[in-house]
Formats: C-alpha cells, structure tokens, sequence
C-alpha cells in the first residue's frame, strides 16, 4: 500500500509482526511500518471481525490497535517502533471496553 | 504529590509551543505535556527529523518553519513530556495523565488546552475498508516516516489539504488516479461578501490559487462536483464509485483512496469539562466557547490553537500567546499590554482569510446512505441509527444507550457528528439543539496496569 523513499544511509533495524521480521526505521510508528507490510492491516474486529488498517494516523479512530510487545489495545499510530519489537494483528474476540 | 507547576498546557503544537514560549519570557514555569514523540504538532510533526533535501523541498516552506519554532520552544526550558496521554480532568483542575504504561495525577491552577483538530470524519460507504484512509493520514506518513503511496491514489474531497498533499506527492514521484473534487460547484457566489474581509489576509489566498494551478497543469483527472463516493471491496478497497456532476455514475479500479473534508476542533475534553459549545454552521461543528483569553465557560480553564474554531497554524500561535497572557493576569504575574497588543494584532491578520476558506469548502451536506457503517467500533450503519431514532425519540446518548453507538474506544470521535446530523434530520431540529454526546471519563482508554501505578502512588515522571 505504501513505500519509503528510503535515504541511503539511514539505519534500519528488524521488527517482529506476527513473527515475521519486518524493516523499520527511526521515526516510524508501528502503524507505518503495518501500512508498507502486506497485508497491510492492523486487525480484525471484535464485534464483526473485519478487517481493520490504521485509518487517522493521529489516535483519534482507534482502527490501528495491535498488540505491541504483549500489552493490548496499543495504538499503533503513537507508538514508535523499536528494534525487536513484537507486533501482533488481534483477530477478532478480544473486546475492547473502557 | 506536589508540583513546582501551577500551569498545564496540553499539546506541543503551534499553540502550545507558542503559549510556553510566552509564559517563560513572563517568568512562568508551566509543565507541557503532548501526546506525540516529538513537538510540533501535527501540522509541524517530525520538523526535527533529518530530511534527504527532496523531501525538504517537497514538504515545503511552510513546514519547514517549524524547525525554527521548535528549536525555540526547546530553547525556552518550558518542562516537556512527551508520549504522554491526559485522560482525564476534574474541575479546580486534578488531572489525570499517563506515561509509559504508569498513570499520574498532579493538581494545577489553571490549564490550557491545546490539543488542536482531527480530521472531520467522511462517512461513506465502504470507508472503514483497509485501504481507505484520511488525506491527513498520508501526509502524516509522509512527514513521519517519508512514506508515499506505492500506486497511483484516489484521492476524495474538499478544502486546502487535499492540494498540500497531492502538490507534496508529486514532488516525491508519486502518482495521482485522480482527484474527486466533492466542492458543491457555484462556490464563487457564496464567496464574494467575503472576499472584502479576506483583503488583509489575501497571501493565503494566493498561495492557494497558486497550488491549484500548478495542480492543474500536471494533468491527471480533476472531477469536479463529484458526490455518492462509495468504496467497494471485501477484504480489502478494490475500486472506487462515484457520481459525477453531469449525473453518470463510474467505478474505477483503486488500492488506496484517501478522503477529507475539512478539520474540526477536538472538544472531547471540553466536552467532558462541560464547557459551553456553540454550533458552527460556517464550519460544521461545535466550537467551545471562549472570552477574549481563550478562557472556557470554567474558570481557569483555557483553549487555544484549533481547538478553539479552526484557524491554522498562525493563527494558532497568535491564540496561544493570548491565551499565556490571559493565564499569566489571572495569576497575578500582570501581563505586558504591549505584548497582548501584537498577539491581538496577529490573529486578526491570521484569520482575515479564513470566512473565505470556510465559504469555499463548506461542510458536506449530503446524505449519509442508510448502508454505511456510521459507528466504525461498534460497527451499526446509519440505518441502524436512523431506525433507533424512529424507535426511541431521544438525544445523542438515548441513541448511544440503546445501540452502543459511540460506545467504543474512539469515543465518538468518529461518529458524533454523523448521529448528530442524522438525529438533527429525522427530528427536523438544528445540529446545535441536537447535540453531541455525553463524554465520560476515560478520554482515552486506561489500562489496569496504567492504574496500578496511579494507586500505588508512585511518583510522576
Ligand atoms: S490510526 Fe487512528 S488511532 Fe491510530
């Protein structure tokens, strides 16, 4: 879905999404770096369990929750990636309450 | 738990990096706390970061002056936290905030907030598919992570961000399907009383007369009056429809269409606070009231940026100066009259252009099909909504009570306004009559482990 115009020169690093690696770099968001993997989604929902990819990138739609290095409900589009980092795509079920 | 600050801004952008700045040049020590990694805001997000010169030039000079304020906002020793999210405020003001998984709670005199905007949700058919996402989203992945489309994009809308981007994208080799222009045509008409107003202000309007010819010039499909948008697929947006302005109906073939129709304050806390709102027809939301500081119908408590009516980013600052000396007099630190005076005179430049914008790009107005999915947590489609206004005659929390409308982690950020037009429509009453919803504590979801903290006491960051 999306691509980084990537500066030569720019480090990357390794993370972990559903335990696939995936390339990340300093400055990326979780969400940012879900966008560019295939396919290209953060969930699927609890009540219908569709499919659901980061939509507002600034935590107001709460479509990116992922589960970041165990803890629930992160939202992906605030949290900044960091080398290692395990990613999990919830699927359904988990209900999400205040 | 004591504090050596009396003062809390909440937000890092133009407003509350402007609003620091001016507290510390009066001797001021207020505490800064913003949800993002770094300052800046969103219209400013990453300015910070270092930049391949392609990327500098095709972001523009208007973001690149955030580099300038965001130097002095750092320069001016103003405590910052930043990755720190407030959920929660109670008058005489305990707010309540959290940190890196722990929660805190710290008491202050007076608080602004400047939490700025969100994009106004669009509500179509097919929106909550992957694949769809906001203008303001892509660009955010543009200044953030130097991320464009990997595929020609849709790009659906109305209103000045939609040129910024596609000028940006463009620049950095991306490439345009097409731009489906959802301005009502005959805008001109309802422009001009306020193109007098507008004179002092008119270099925003040049600019923007600029980007749409330079746009029009590279030469890929513009469809002006475009309505009934629709985004089609299963798993996944697989094509676009759409009415065009001589009546015919299209389907094309998309992977990603990105949508906006404009910005709307962030009210969620003055909503929770009990602020005073207004209705806003020239811009289709609920404006917190505010006196001449910034200062909220609650004492004490201030707004400033777009979050008090959207203005921009200049604007923002001139009201984050404000709102500093409006907080600094009512602490007794007297405010410099000559100071009020230029920050008075700067917002009236900042916002002379803006009845023009709002006149140009007014909020959408059509109806929201009965299939489209209105609650995106929840998933109920406006159908859902309009049979349980049929049902139960009530408000925006009868609604939410019998359907769960609103009752997700967002809040109702994403479907407030959407219940408040259809309720407004099925009862024939105004949006402002209509309201919004109730907001209720948490502001932004809290986990047990964040309250753990919080119960134990343990010191603030
Ligand atoms: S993408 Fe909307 S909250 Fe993260």
């Amino acid at each position: 879905m999306f691509r980084q115009l990537t500066d030569p020169g720019v480090s990357s690093f390794h993370v972990y999404i559903d335990g696939v690696a995936a390339i990340a770099r300093p400055g990326d968001t979780v969400a940012a770096v879900l966008l560019r993997t295939a396919p290209h989604i953060a969930r699927h929902t609890p009540v219908k369990e569709t499919p659901r990819a980061p939509f507002c990138l600034m935590g107001v739609c709460f479509d990116c929750l992922a589960t970041v290095d165990d803890e629930t409900s992160v939202q992906t589009c605030l949290v900044e990636a960091r080398p290692g980092m395990r990613i999990e795509r919830p699927r359904g079920k988990l209900r999400i309450t205040l | 738990m004591t504090s050596q600050h009396d003062i809390l801004i909440v937000g890092a952008g133009p407003a509350g990096m402007a609003a620091a700045v001016q507290m510390a040049e009066l001797g001021l020590a207020p505490l800064v706390v913003d949800e993002q990694a770094l300052p800046g805001g969103q219209i400013w997000r990453a300015s910070e970061a270092a930049r391949s010169d392609s990327l500098r030039a095709a972001l523009g000079p208007d973001y690149a002056e955030g580099q300038a304020r965001i130097a002095r906002f750092r320069a001016s020793g103003v405590a910052y936290l930043p990755g720190t999210r407030l959920w929660h405020l109670e008058p005489g003001f305990q707010v309540f905030m959290s940190k890196e998984g722990a929660a805190f709670s710290r008491k202050y005199r007076a608080v602004l907030l400047a939490t700025g905007a969100q994009e106004r949700p669009v509500a179509i058919p097919g929106w909550t598919l992957p694949g769809v996402m906001t203008v303001g989203a892509a660009q955010i992945l543009l200044k953030t992570s130097a991320q464009i489309p990997d595929a020609p994009v849709w790009i659906a809308g109305s209103g000045p961000l939609p040129l910024l981007y596609m000028r940006q994208l463009l620049a950095l080799g991306g490439r345009i399907a097409g731009y489906l222009d959802t301005t009502p045509r005959g805008q001109a008409g309802r422009v001009l009383p306020h193109a007098l107003a507008a004179l002092r202000g008119r270099s925003d309007l040049l600019k923007g007369l600029k980007w749409m010819r330079a746009l029009q010039a590279e030469g890929f499909p513009w469809l002006r009056g475009v309505r009934d948008l629709r985004a089609l697929g299963q798993e996944r947006v697989e094509s676009i429809a759409y009415t065009t302005a001589d009546g015919v109906t299209h389907q094309k073939p998309a992977s990603l269409v990105l949508l906006h129709e404009g910005v709307v304050p962030s009210i969620h806390a003055t909503l929770a606070m009990n602020c005073d709102h207004d209705w806003s027809d020239a811009q289709g939301c609920f404006v917190p009231r505010t006196d001449e500081f910034g200062m909220t119908s609650v004492e004490g408590l201030y707004l400033a940026g777009d979050g008090a009516g959207i203005a921009g980013a200049l604007a923002a600052e001139a009201r984050g100066r404000i709102a500093a000396l409006g907080i600094a007099q009512r602490l007794g630190v007297g405010s410099p009259d000559p100071a009020l005076r230029s920050a008075r005179r700067a917002l009236d430049q900042r916002t002379a252009a803006r009845p023009v914008i709002d006149a140009l790009y007014p909020p959408p107005e059509a109806e929201i099909p009965d299939e489209t999915v209105l609650c995106r947590c929840e998933e109920l489609t406006a159908g859902d909504i309009r049979a349980a206004a049929k049902l139960h005659r009530g408000g925006p929390n009868q609604i939410k009570a019998y359907t769960r409308c609103g009752m997700g982690p967002c809040q109702g950020r994403q479907c407030g306004y959407g219940v408040n037009r259809i309720l407004s429509e099925e009862y024939g009453q105004s949006r402002g009559e209509t309201g919004f919803f109730r907001i209720r504590p948490p502001l932004k979801p809290v986990t047990l482990g964040e309250l753990a903290a919080l119960e134990e006491g343990r010191e603030a960051p």
